[in-house]
């Protein structure tokens, strides 16, 4: 009896939205009278930070700083419809309808703008600080702050903007399944290593090294929580959850954290993640959902690890010390 | 973490003000002092907290009910039964054309897994509301229930879910969402080896820190206000509507901050009973699950099982593949018709292979009604493919990492449903991951790239 040690590899990838009824979600940008900016949805956060993404990709828009923007979401009597947060697709459609509503509402600005100064609107670019200077001639400039007053108060224009972004629904081709189930696809490799006590069954992830390739990481450190998180429940989900462990007895299911069997913070792997960029062609900024993705490929890689530790396959999740053991009374068996 | 830059960089510009930067997010302070305001914060006064009364059996038919004693229960304001829903038997995807209607509010006649709401008690404690609701009675006849996918499949099974009147969800292809490209026979005839392996899985639990719950207060113009942690807001005021045969103009969802969802706060449950109870009592009402509720109530991910039959050869290059895939819907639709249906276009994974075939099953069991979960329609698959992976590179004696390599889909490759592969990054993930992990592959690989020239 012994502690083997193996390691595994799997390699995914994972499509972005959703194809049921079509996929749309609308947004709306305007600045308030003192050049802040402020976006409308009725998209939700679930606590992964769609109200900070949608506020950068405003602010990137528009050219401003992001604590300049400000989000309104998920009130139905205010904020145009959204689908919902789901299917990896919160940051990809809802960023692309902020993008249009942003555009829309920075060409005001800058008509706005190249009346106060007398030019062209052509002529005129954002500094990302809050100015408008003319193009090859900064010194030539305004502020954002006395642009939104003169709209307002002097001009009498609305600076805003409507964003729509709609993947038309796929009928899929009933003999054939020929359909276009989502957009861009992000992609993943990781290796994990496991030690496999082969008297007892546990098994304990060592490292679990992570490849992402999300598009565009529009906040890395966003992008890094939302990913070391998936590596864990990717952990999780291979070696101990279960509703029903004596499925159709369903005496057994947890009905508490105290039942309910998830990694604890010791027995969590080092965990790397590592973050490739290949930017979509029809993401906000390049971007692609890789929320549901990133907890996916430690499942088969920690299932595979198992094998390479102590040479049985265990098809079923979880998997438990229980089965293993089963499987390695089988093995010596036969 | 670590941003390799020098992946895609001739794609890329790095030139951008805002995106890309490591910003502190804005609500953060907020969500670790405790003073984000989720749903369950709102408080009013006179607020009616509700309770279900639930299945204790996987099958059943409903004999009779009796709720007086739970109405003469002290705190006891209403109890609620099917009579009192609008339009109670719904499915929540028909806003988009998808039926049959196939669940019910409040159970009426029979019930279908264990745990199924039966009737709601109303009270002015939630501890009234559930006393009050052990002392509902219902008789029951128990029927013969069916807990395995492939046994609900036979001939003589009970029928779970007479909407569908059979024991899988029937689409316009049939009895499964098909795939076929190329010529998959042709293919296994060809193959040096062909292995054939069925792979397994649990519904598990998203286990979000705040359980499914909404507040509801009426508003005194006819209005509703429904402080709900759903995670798609006029999906859920549009199904109530229905569900309540009430004008979605009566009713305000107000939403936005939710202590995780993972896929669980999709389907439609709390938000309508709990509109209805304030309606007809006129009050402000709670409706919040229960951790236990939350584990054992509440969709979880489906069970899955896949049968993988791949034809490979020697030399690393799969020839052929067919994928059978079945999900266990539980006893009702609710998202799974779409996670299988999703699951068909996701197989045979990020490989080119030549000859494919694809049937994916949503089956009906008395079971707990799964639901959308993070990674739906793909996490099972995707275990079942890469272990499927790791043991045909191990048939032929390959490396499972060059095995990869020999398979991955690369730009302008054309993927089983017909898609032309646009974006592919798998090869470079490999060959990161390859360093990363001290994984030495063959210098051919290493120079692999995911484009094509012209593609």
């Amino acid at each position: 009896m012994a502690i083997r040690r193996g390691r595994g590899v799997a390699a995914i990838n994972y499509p972005t939205g959703m194809n049921l009824g079509g996929d749309p979600t609308q947004a709306l940008v305007h600045s308030t009278p003192t050049g802040n900016f402020m976006v409308t949805l009725s998209s939700v956060d679930l606590g992964q930070g769609m109200k900070q993404i949608m506020a950068q990709i405003c602010a990137e828009t528009i050219g401003v700083p992001t604590d300049r923007v400000i989000v309104d979401t998920a009130d139905t009597d205010t904020g145009p419809h959204c689908m919902g947060t789901f299917a990896s697709r919160g940051t990809h459609r809802a960023g692309n309808a902020v993008i249009q509503a942003a555009k829309e509402a920075r060409q005001v600005m800058l008509e706005v703008a190249a009346e106060e100064l007398e030019v062209n609107a052509s002529d005129l670019e954002t500094d990302g600080q809050g100015n408008i200077l003319v193009k090859g001639a900064p010194q030539k400039s305004i502020s954002i702050f006395d642009v939104a007053l003169a709209a307002h108060f002097k001009r009498g224009r609305s600076i805003s903007g409507r964003g729509m972004f709609l993947i038309p629904r796929s009928y899929p081709e009933k003999e054939t399944g020929a359909m276009k189930p989502s957009t861009c696809y992000a992609h993943a490799c990781t290796v994990a290593e496991v030690e496999v006590d082969d008297e007892t069954g546990e098994v304990t992830v060592l490292t679990v090294k992570n490849v992402f390739e999300i598009g565009r990481a529009l906040n890395p450190k966003m992008v890094e929580q939302q990913l070391v998180g998936g590596s864990w429940m990717g952990i999780s989900h291979a070696l101990y959850e279960t509703t029903e462990p004596y499925y159709p007895n369903r005496d057994h299911g947890a009905t508490d954290f105290n039942q309910y069997l998830m990694p604890g913070p010791g027995d969590l792997a080092a965990t790397e993640i590592i973050v490739l960029e290949r930017p979509s062609a029809d993401g906000p900024f390049g971007a692609k959902g890789p929320g549901e993705m990133c907890a996916n490929p430690q499942i088969p890689a920690v299932a595979n690890a198992v094998f390479d530790a102590v040479g049985v396959r265990i098809d079923t999740l979880p998997i438990t010390p229980e089965r293993i053991l089963r499987a390695l009374k089988a093995q010596a068996a036969g | 973490m670590e941003l390799r830059k020098d992946y895609f960089a001739d794609v890329r510009k790095d030139d951008l003000h805002e995106i890309g930067q490591p910003r502190p997010r804005l609500d953060s302070p907020g969500h670790v002092t405790g003073k984000t305001a989720y749903f369950a914060d709102r408080n009013f006064p006179g607020m009616l907290h509700l309770k279900m009364v639930r299945s204790p059996h996987h099958h059943a038919r409903i004999r009779s009910i009796d709720t007086s004693e739970a109405e003469k229960h002290p705190g006891v304001v209403r109890v609620l039964t099917a009579k009192d829903v609008p339009h109670n038997v719904y499915t929540i995807l028909i806003l988009i054309q998808i039926g049959p209607e196939d669940e019910t509010v409040l159970a009426d006649g029979k019930l279908r897994w264990k745990g199924e709401a039966v009737v709601a008690v109303l009270a002015e404690t939630e501890r009234a509301a559930q006393e009050a609701a052990a002392k509902v009675k219902v008789d029951y006849e128990v029927l013969r229930a069916v807990f395995d996918m492939e046994e609900a499949l036979k001939p003589g099974a009970p029928i779970v879910n007479e909407y569908h009147g059979r024991n899988y969800y029937l689409y316009d292809s049939g009895e499964c969402r098909k795939v076929r490209f190329g010529d998959v026979e042709a293919g296994f005839a060809e193959a040096d080896h062909i292995l054939e392996q069925s792979y397994q899985s649990s519904p598990i639990e998203h286990a979000p820190t705040e359980t499914t719950g909404c507040v509801v207060a009426p508003e005194g113009n006819d209005r509703f206000t429904c402080y709900t942690n759903t995670q798609a807001m006029f999906f859920t005021l549009d199904n109530t509507s229905i569900i309540l045969q009430m004008p979605g103009s009566k009713l305000h969802f107000v939403g936005g901050t939710v202590g995780g969802g993972f896929g669980g706060k999709v389907d439609v449950i709390v938000e309508p009973i709990a509109i209805l109870a304030a309606k007809l009592t006129g009050r402000p009402v709670s409706f919040i699950y229960s951790r236990e509720e939350e584990m054992q109530i509440s969709s979880p991910r489906a069970a899955e099982r896949v049968v993988i039959k791949d034809g490979v050869m020697k030399d690393g290059r799969i020839v052929a593949r067919k994928v059978t895939g079945y999900t266990d819907a539980g006893a009702y639709s609710r998202h799974s018709p779409y996670g299988a249906q999703k699951g068909a276009a996701h197989y045979p994974g990020p490989y080119t292979i030549p000859n494919v075939w694809i049937d994916t099953y949503c089956v009906y069991t008395n079971r707990t009604p799964s639901s959308a979960m993070r990674g739906f329609g793909v996490t099972i698959g995707d275990f079942a493919l890469e272990v499927q992976m790791d043991k045909l590179a191990r048939l032929i004696g390959m490396d499972p990492l060059e095995f990869r390599f020999i398979n991955a889909y690369r730009d302008g490759d054309m993927k089983a449903h017909r898609q032309p592969t646009e974006g592919a990054a798998l090869i470079e993930c490999m060959q990161e991951a390859s360093r990363a992990a001290n994984w030495p592959v063959a210098e051919k690989y290493m120079a692999m790239s995911s484009y094509r020239k012209g593609a």
